[in-house]
């Protein structure tokens, strides 16, 4: 069997195969807090626990209300944007005229009450979330054994993210949102409606979050604290990738996942690590990031 | 107990301020707060509850802090109690840092400690105190009555996943030793960092090695996590077998028997042994709304032990305290003729259990099937291998 560096060439395909999965993981979370920094320029520090909500909405709404995995994929981002709308609509609205570090703050502080209510609610151990029967079992690969569930979370996670850069990049709703953030009077002498957009685009945002979280239930335990662990590692990918760039945001969530995978094999010891030391090269290589704009 | 309170006999000025007050130390928000925690501090208060709130006519008087798992905040609880509060005991104690560090500021104040929660034998080992006591579980029977059952089944080749930590490195040390000597091999082991969710890329390493045993060295969170993914790849179906080392009543609720079933672990307690067991387990699940972990009815157990030994001697001082402790056998819901060794080592029978599959179970929590009694006396490290100063020569 062929070896590199005394891993053989069929474990290395299954590692980076899996690799490739966390990475369309990151990229679909970095891309919602992507598109509110690029748009709205907030550092969205609930990212995590909204993420952690979409989790929560999909197994509460399984329990209580019987609603299906499929349901659920549309509903709960739907709901908990709707949520981030009221929260962009009455919070972050009314300090929208000060430093980005109020928007931080109160973000962050919202993660908190979200995260506390919950484990008081709910404990910490979490709950499980079954995997929808269509997706269960796997595929037997010539080089290891693919969960379903797995493949299609790649596969649904690419194309959200495409589907959301040629949105934003590629229509004319996009456009007017990227020219509302550049010169909202402007724009609304034209008669469109900015504050509305900036709803819009929290919302959207939020959604994301809340789509990554149903998409993660069933492979993880869904409990109050699962989206503060991310949240970390999704910030960084978003640093190197260029605060705001809504395509670096999904080139580096697919790189960083590629890299932590390898680094599980040959030094498993610094998985958590490697995507903070890559943040460091880049910002003293590229203090914007990869695909930033220089200020 | 009545008989103890009425033969004791003892006046009121042998009880320092009148009062005993008991300090519940424990992680109350963060990882453990589900297998000890608020549920933990409830159970303390059941047992003062049940011994009738008061001390030959003195209150009982519980204090609670969470130690956010660290050691800096909770040996700094701990000082305060006692130089400010005048603490009797401290009960609770669940990471093994924060009690390996609390257990010297009990034995440089000379106060009473009571290690419910941690796991690290050490903490009755080379950090052993004549202040402190041990008393639910500790890693070593953990590894010998998890491994060897399972080598002596035929598991003879191992993978094991460690947590990148003391505690994960302690375990794993236990674990290679018990395989090795029953004539197991370990073909190969990682070590992931703490904490890690996603555990895809080590369960394929795991499947590439063909080990018949995939043995988790880690807890919480980590082994949930890591079975979860176990039984998205199939892991059992396609021959390996999984060995949980440490895992809580809490874990496999959380997982749910569809991804937990078959899996053997060692437990220092469960709620449905035995009629007594049951009866005060739906006594505490009235309250909770959880059936309790082995943490949190070792609480109830160890706080009763120590209010009868303060009854029976009539004092807070706590060599007196102590020494009544130890010479008294612990019978009660938790244990069977426990009993406190120098060392403040609680040996009690140990158990080997399985958990149900789906099909098996009769309701929420009824997840085990005992498999085996490991005797107290096989389960702990013996005293002849002890470094504890206590027990040297």
């Amino acid at each position: 069997m062929t070896m590199i560096l005394g891993i053989p060439l069929m474990v290395l395909f299954g590692q980076l195969m899996l690799g490739l999965i966390n990475g369309a993981f990151y990229a679909l979370l970095s891309l919602g807090l992507a598109v509110i920094f690029g748009l709205l320029r907030i550092i969205n520090f609930a990212h995590g626990a909204q993420y952690m909500l979409g989790a929560f909405a999909a197994l509460l709404g399984a329990q209580y209300l019987g609603l299906n995995y499929w349901t659920a994929l549309i509903v709960v981002p739907l709901v908990v944007g709707a949520l981030g709308i009221v929260v962009e609509r009455f919070l972050l609205r009314r300090i929208q005229h000060l430093d980005h570090l109020y928007g931080l703050l109160l973000t962050f502080g919202l993660a908190l009450i979200l995260e506390g209510t919950l484990v008081n609610l709910f404990g910490v151990s979490g709950s499980s979330y079954p995997i929808p029967e269509a997706l269960s079992g796997g595929f037997k690969l010539s080089f290891m054994f693919l969960p379903t569930y797995r493949a299609w979370v790649l596969v649904a996670a690419l194309v959200v993210c495409f589907g959301v850069w040629f949105l934003i990049e590629r229509t004319r709703l996009g456009a007017y949102l990227r020219a509302g953030t550049e010169n909202p009077e402007l724009v609304q002498a034209f008669g469109i409606n900015v504050p509305l957009m900036v709803s819009l685009t929290y919302g959207l945002g939020v959604a994301l979050a809340a789509f990554a979280g149903v998409l993660a239930a069933p492979l993880y335990p869904v409990s109050p604290t699962m989206g503060s662990s991310l949240l970390i590692v999704v910030f960084a990918v978003v640093v190197i990738g260029g605060m705001g760039s809504i395509l670096g945001a999904i080139l580096t969530g697919l790189a960083m996942g590629l890299i932590e995978g390898l680094t599980k094999v040959f030094y498993p010891e610094a998985a958590n690590t490697v995507i903070f030391v890559v943040m460091v090269m880049v910002l003293m290589l590229r203090p914007a990031g990869l695909f930033g704009k220089e200020a | 107990m009545m008989g103890s309170l009425l033969s004791a006999g003892i006046t009121q000025a042998d009880i320092s301020d009148g009062v005993i007050k008991i300090g519940y130390l424990a992680d109350m928000s963060g990882t453990y707060r589900d297998l000890a925690g608020p549920g933990g501090l409830d159970a303390l208060k059941m047992a003062v509850e049940d011994f009738g709130g008061s001390v030959n006519g003195m209150p009982i008087e519980v204090l609670s802090a969470d130690d956010r798992n660290s050691a800096d905040v909770g040996a700094n609880t701990v000082r305060g109690w006692i130089d400010q509060q005048n603490v009797d005991m401290v009960a609770g104690l669940v990471a093994s840092s924060v009690s390996i560090a609390v257990t010297r500021i009990l034995a440089e104040q000379d106060t009473l400690g009571i290690v419910s929660g941690s796991a690290a034998s050490s903490i009755t080992n080379e950090h052993c105190t004549p202040n402190h006591v041990h008393w639910v579980y500790d890693t070593y029977p953990l590894a010998h009555g998890t491994a060897k059952a399972i080598v002596d089944e035929g598991g003879d080749s191992w993978f094991l996943l460690t947590a990148d930590y003391a505690f994960g490195h302690a375990l794993e040390g236990d674990v290679e030793k018990v395989v090795n000597e029953n004539g197991g091999t370990i073909v190969g082991k990682v070590r992931h960092p703490f904490p890690t969710s996603d555990f895809s890329s080590y369960i394929l390493q795991a499947q590439g090695s063909g080990a018949k045993i995939v043995g988790l060295a880690n807890a919480g969170s980590d082994t949930v996590n890591a079975l979860t993914t176990a039984s998205q790849f199939g892991v059992v179906q396609a021959g390996q077998s999984l060995a949980g080392l440490l895992i809580f009543l809490n874990d496999v609720h959380a997982l749910g028997l569809e991804v937990a079933q078959g899996l053997q672990l060692t437990t220092g307690w469960y709620w449905d042994l035995n009629d007594e067991t049951r009866v005060w387990s739906q006594r505490y699940h009235e309250r909770n709304a959880r059936m309790p972990t082995m943490v949190q009815a070792g609480i109830y157990s160890s706080t009763l032990h120590y209010l009868n030994a303060v009854a029976a001697t009539g004092s807070d001082d706590t060599a007196t305290v102590r020494a009544k402790m130890g010479e008294t056998p612990v019978n009660d819901m938790f244990a069977n003729n426990g009993t406190i060794r120098a060392d403040g080592r609680m040996v009690h029978d140990m158990y080997l259990v399985k958990v149900k599959a789906p099909s098996e179970s009769q309701g929420e929590w009824d997840v085990y099937d005992v498999i085996r009694t490991i005797p107290g006396a096989e389960a702990y490290r013996p005293l002849a291998d002890s470094q504890c100063e206590l027990v040297k020569g």
